[in-house]
């Protein structure tokens, strides 16, 4: 058990004890859900804020669903009802939250680092819930945990992401979370959205679907982040379902034990048969189901590090 | 540095649970009421034993659940976020006799907090407290019903267990200058 970060800013950073600790902590709390009382008083009397720059449903909802549960209070703060719309800074606006006596900022933000910025500007507890093409660590510690709990095992398994990798924070989130466990993990998808410069982080890169799906264990599918795309990255969609979409035919080719996982928003027909997205094979809605409890583990744990990092033994 | 002292070694051990065990079953007469709770880590442990020597003299199965109480701890703002155990409570509280088990009795702070959990399960009958050791200095007018050894400490003194599921024959309980 080791836990000392009085924040959550992103995977790289994470050793694997710090990780399993998290997927140790989240398995007690994925129990508490089951409960006819679905709540314990661990974080009574905190405030939660929930800075959400940029739109998000189940990220947000999750971390909400999260804090009621630990009986902390929750208010949620989106760039459409808010003065950052008016032209007020994020430090600002985030100051003005904690002026308000919350303990807890947790923020989604379309600059890589901005999590970093409001942690060494602010004395709140800070989590990133996914900042630009950087990280979404909450993501991959849901990933890994819903993983191990199927899989018992993390460390030697295949792991395959595929789709849009390049805009990604997910992926690089997983990538981390993955090798750090033991994971070999291969990456694929267009040339233009998988480039070989992954290979540092310690994948595999590769454009061939069926070479990339033929070993693995897990694959994660990816949706076409559109709105991050500043020009088009492949000619069409159509196109990008015929050689990356996984279909029944690819289905016929892969491990029969191998599971299928989405972080969601999913575009069914797009990256993944709408059957496929709801066959046995996918493990998508217990990813969200595990997402909660990963996330009151992170509320729990972070809430007990009172030393900043930089300084912790 | 003193020696550490063994305040009980596996013989001693075993014969304060048969105690413990026969004084269960001698305060609860209707015997299908008892049901049996142990707290991580150390009280899991312990609970399965005694549950092993109650059905032995009641013969039927005792049933036995394990319950985290982390997340009902008063300190959880002082300190580095403890580990959190899986909570198993395989049967209905409701209207049982629940012996809470738990290694050593130091503050009171954790049966506290024991009682808070097991009410989000439900309305128990009663509760009961077994404990190993009974180390002193409560800060909570808390009291075991079952007590294996009573053991005056110093504060500064560390009670330290090893213990098994199985009666092993390396169980022992150790008393620590720190």
């Amino acid at each position: 058990m080791s836990w000392h970060r009085k924040h959550l800013l992103d995977i790289e950073s994470l050793t694997a004890e710090e990780i399993l600790t998290v997927l140790d902590t989240a398995r007690g709390f994925k129990a508490v859900g089951k409960r006819a009382i679905k709540k314990v008083p661990a974080l009574r009397g905190k405030t939660v804020v929930n800075l959400f720059v940029e739109p998000s449903t189940r990220t947000r909802t999750s971390f909400e669903l999260a804090a009621i549960r630990l009986s902390a209070d929750v208010i949620n703060f989106t760039t459409e009802a808010s003065s950052l719309k008016k032209g007020e800074t994020l430090k600002d606006t985030a100051r003005n939250l904690e002026a308000l006596n919350s303990d807890f900022i947790i923020i989604r933000h379309s600059a890589s680092g901005a999590p970093h910025f409001l942690s060494r500007a602010l004395d709140a507890h800070v989590i990133n819930a996914g900042d630009g093409a950087h990280e979404h660590p909450t993501q991959a510690l849901l990933d890994a945990f819903t993983i191990r709990e199927k899989k018992g095992r993390i460390a030697g398994l295949n792991v395959t992401i595929l789709g849009d990798i390049l805009y990604s924070r997910v992926a690089r989130s997983d990538i981390w979370a993955l090798t750090k466990l033991g994971a070999k993990v291969t990456l694929c998808g267009p040339s233009t959205l998988v480039p070989k410069t992954f290979e540092k982080m310690g994948c595999r890169v590769t454009h061939n679907v069926d070479e990339a799906i033929r070993d693995a264990d897990i694959i994660n599918l990816l949706r076409i982040q559109h709105e991050r795309q500043r020009k088009t990255m492949f000619p069409s969609i159509g196109e990008y379902t015929q050689l990356f979409g996984l279909n029944k035919a690819r289905l016929a080719k892969i491990k029969p034990d191998a599971l299928i996982m989405h972080p969601g928003p999913i575009n069914r027909g797009v990256e993944i048969d709408s059957e496929l997205a709801d066959s046995n094979r996918s493990v998508i809605l217990e990813q969200v189901t595990n997402g909660l409890a990963v996330r009151m583990a992170v509320l729990f744990l972070v809430n007990g590090g009172k030393v900043p990092p930089e300084t912790a033994a | 540095m003193p020696e550490p002292t063994v305040i009980l070694d596996a013989t001693a051990i075993q014969r304060a649970l048969t105690r413990i065990a026969h004084e269960i079953a001698e305060r609860n007469e209707a015997s299908t009421e008892v049901v049996l709770v142990g707290i991580p880590v150390g009280g899991d442990h312990l609970a399965a034993r005694l549950a092993k020597i109650l059905s032995g003299i009641w013969n039927h199965a005792v049933p036995v659940g394990i319950l985290d109480v982390t997340m009902h701890r008063d300190d959880l703002d002082s300190r580095a976020a403890p580990t959190v155990h899986p909570t198993d409570i395989p049967f209905d509280v409701n209207g049982k006799t629940v012996v809470l088990v738990d290694d050593v009795l130091f503050s009171g702070r954790t049966t506290r907090a024991a009682m808070d959990a097991l009410n989000d399960y439900g309305r128990p009958k009663k509760i009961q407290l077994a404990v190993l050791i009974d180390r002193g200095h409560r800060d909570l007018p808390i009291k075991a019903d079952f007590i294996g050894k009573n053991v005056p400490t110093s504060l500064d003194e560390k009670i330290s267990l090893r213990l098994t599921e199985a009666d092993a024959t390396q169980d022992e309980v150790i008393l620590k200058k720190t």
